[in-house]
């Protein structure tokens, strides 16, 4: 048990590139910290540098307040679950997990105690005596968790230990790794590119894009109040619909319509962009049908026609276009980098924009039918379209 | 996939063909072992009578015996030495980032390439002044250097099928390089250890033309250069029957070796190590 610190890492290729710009990230003892980003963010080269199977350019690198950059991986006292799993495929899963502890040279009758203990926690137990080749890829997954846990390591390190899983599997087995760091109280670091797994694992969620760490925080901070338009366009599920605005006097100028901000809305900007293009970001579950909603509520309503109409059983998406003028948001990385994750390419065109609403199941909308749609004043985001960081106060 | 009767047929008939094109002369020097002196030039295909003189012959010379112990020895050692070499070399290939690493290969596939014709009149020359000539280091020493390319080329391919995840997962179970070579690596890669294994083996059983250059005597002489100086049991008998035999029983070890071998030489062995 130990933390890690990183001291403003870097990993720099011959080529130049840099993977991982000076990263500063503190995990506790026995905390769930999760790196997530996209492809190419750079997490799982920070993880790589925690196991030693990276070296480290520049920067320190602690854990347990001992300074690892020059420690080989076997020095370092960390596990580490991969992707692949890397289960050895000539050992049985009882020799695959003892394997560390062999190396170790830990006395015969203390590794099988061990092995059995672990494979106890992970339900292997009648598997022992299998080659890898003849388990399914969930018990294979747990056989990397075993290797992993009979060694009592200062820290876990898992990358990406779910994505080779179909999404049922994955979801139990997601329920199975948080009961287990919650039973072994063992600092882990997990890297995954799923939002999904993030927000619902970490006790904190690093955010990384292009090798810099964009936010760190527990998971509901993130949602709700994300510090620049990447963190709100990656966290969440459909995603943040960003759109063009302007505020002046107090009312803000959005493609479907004005909305008055409400006082409190209005004293968390940080500074009052008068009369200034602004991005501006609204969550899906900020959208509600009109006829749902109370009248009383801050907000304001507007009319639309819905192109795409998606039941999901508890609610509806909605999906419509809105018109507007948007060219700082073309220009705008961070949300052409979203989009190219999301595999949508470049923004559809500069000035019309696809929204998507989340709407409550007793909805009457229909599709291609006009619908009155509210928004929620109180919950709306705003951004600066050039440094894409939030203009909220905290 | 069902095959028609015309296909099956065809299929026979190819396979046919090509079995009596390479085991009749297999056949035909097993029935000239087994064959009495006065009848080996009976033109007979099979022999008339069976009898084992020729092998009695064989064994009762020194000059077999010794030559077959030199080949055994000789080849074993050649092997051995070979596969660990060529082993390390190829993982430090595969896995590692340096620079020469292209020269390297070129430079193995060079050796490979290379007519052992033409250093031959050059090494006799060194060997005797060295006082190789003549000994089972000056055999092996060759051998290993024209069988390590290819020992090297098949390993390599082997190494690079492992996935490098294997290695990382070693290293943070905290194996050493050398165990983890030792116990991950290499087991995994014993198909292809076999299969190198095998076939350097087999070059240095086969060569004739550095055993026959670069030895004098019983002492280092290999058998297929011994066979050169068969005579049969005195020195007027025709050595025919004899070589014959002495060819049979060269061809039992590798036979044995690749019956052995072949069983290990199983593909699917890595199968589960990642998800497939």
């Amino acid at each position: 048990m130990a933390e890690i610190v990183f001291q403003d890492v870097t990993k720099r290729y011959p080529d130049g590139y840099e993977a991982v710009k000076s990263m500063d990230l503190e995990i506790a003892d026995g905390e769930f910290m999760i790196l997530v980003g996209p492809s190419g963010c750079g997490k799982s080269t920070a993880l790589n540098m925690i196991a030693g199977l990276e070296d480290i350019s520049d920067g320190e690198l602690r854990i347990g307040g001992e300074v690892v950059n020059q420690k080989a991986p076997r020095d370092r006292d960390i596990a580490m679950v991969f992707q692949s799993y890397a289960l050895y495929p000539h050992m049985s899963v009882r020799e695959n997990m003892a394997f560390p502890l062999t190396i170790m040279k830990t006395p015969k009758d203390e590794a099988n105690r061990r092995v059995e203990e672990a494979a106890e926690i992970l339900d292997l137990k009648q598997h022992l005596d299998r080659k890898p080749s003849q388990l399914s890829g969930g018990q294979r997954q747990r056989v990397a968790m075993g290797r992993a846990i009979v060694r009592d390591p200062k820290a876990f390190l898992m990358d990406e230990p779910l994505s080779n899983l179909d999404a049922k599997l994955r979801v139990q087995m997601r329920a199975e790794v948080a009961r287990l760091q919650d039973q072994l109280k063992t600092t882990m670091v997990y890297v995954t590119h799923d939002q999904t797994e993030a927000m619902t694992l970490g006790d904190r969620v690093a955010i990384m894009r292009a090798g810099m760490l964009q936010q760190v925080d527990s998971p509901m901070q993130l949602y709700n109040h994300p510090k620049n338009l990447f963190v709100a366009g990656f966290i969440g599920s459909p995603s943040m619909n960003f759109l063009p605005g302007r505020i002046s006097d107090g009312v803000l100028k959005l493609p479907m319509g004005d909305i008055r901000l409400p006082e409190s809305k209005r004293g968390e900007l940080r500074t009052a962009p008068a009369d200034k293009p602004l991005i501006v970001g609204i969550r899906p579950e900020d959208f509600e049908d009109a006829a749902v909603v109370g009248g009383d509520t801050e907000g304001a309503t507007f009319k639309t026609t819905i192109d795409v109409l998606e039941a999901m059983g508890s609610e509806y998406y909605a999906h419509f276009t809105v018109k507007g003028e948007g060219q700082d948001m073309q220009d705008n990385v961070e949300l052409r980098e979203l989009q190219e994750d999301a595999g949508g390419g470049a923004l559809a065109s500069p000035d019309s924009f696809d929204v998507v609403a989340r709407l409550d199941q007793t909805s009457g909308v229909r599709i291609h039918d006009p619908a009155d749609i509210w928004i929620n004043a109180a919950k709306i985001h705003f951004f600066d379209p050039e440094s894409g960081q939030s203009l909220a106060n905290r | 996939m069902q095959r028609t009767g015309k296909e099956v047929a065809l299929w026979s008939i190819g396979i046919t063909v090509v079995l009596l094109y390479a085991l009749i002369p297999v056949v035909w020097i097993i029935s000239l072992s087994l064959k009495k002196p006065a009848d080996i030039g009976d033109g007979r295909f099979l022999p008339k009578s069976v009898s084992f003189d020729n092998y009695d012959n064989v064994f009762s010379t020194d000059t077999f015996n010794s030559a077959l112990r030199n080949s055994i020895g000789i080849a074993l050692i050649a092997t051995v030495i070979s596969i660990a070499l060529a082993a390390l070399a190829a993982y430090a290939i595969t896995r590692l980032e340096f620079t020469g690493k292209a020269l390297i290969l070129t430079g193995a596939l060079a050796i490979a390439m290379f007519p052992p014709i033409s250093i031959v009149g050059s090494l006799f020359d060194l060997w005797r002044r060295i006082g190789l000539f003549d000994t089972w280091i000056g055999l092996i020493i060759p051998y290993m250097t024209f069988s390590l390319p290819l020992a090297i080329y098949t390993l390599s391919a082997f190494f690079r099928e492992i996935p490098w995840d294997l290695d990382k997962a070693a290293q943070v179970d905290r194996a050493t390089p050398w165990q983890a070579f030792t116990k991950v690596m290499v087991p995994l890669a014993a198909p292809g250890v076999f299969t190198a294994a095998i076939l350097v083996f087999i070059f240095a059983w086969n060569d004739f033309l550095f055993a026959t250059v670069l030895t004098s005597t019983d002492a280092s002489r290999t058998v297929p250069a011994a066979l050169a100086f068969f005579t049969g049991a005195s020195q007027f008998t025709d050595p025919t029957g004899a070589i014959a035999a002495a060819a049979v029983v060269v061809t039992i070890p590798i036979i044995i070796m690749v019956l052995i071998f072949q069983r290990r030489i199983v593909a699917g062995l890595t199968a589960g190590a990642v998800k497939g």
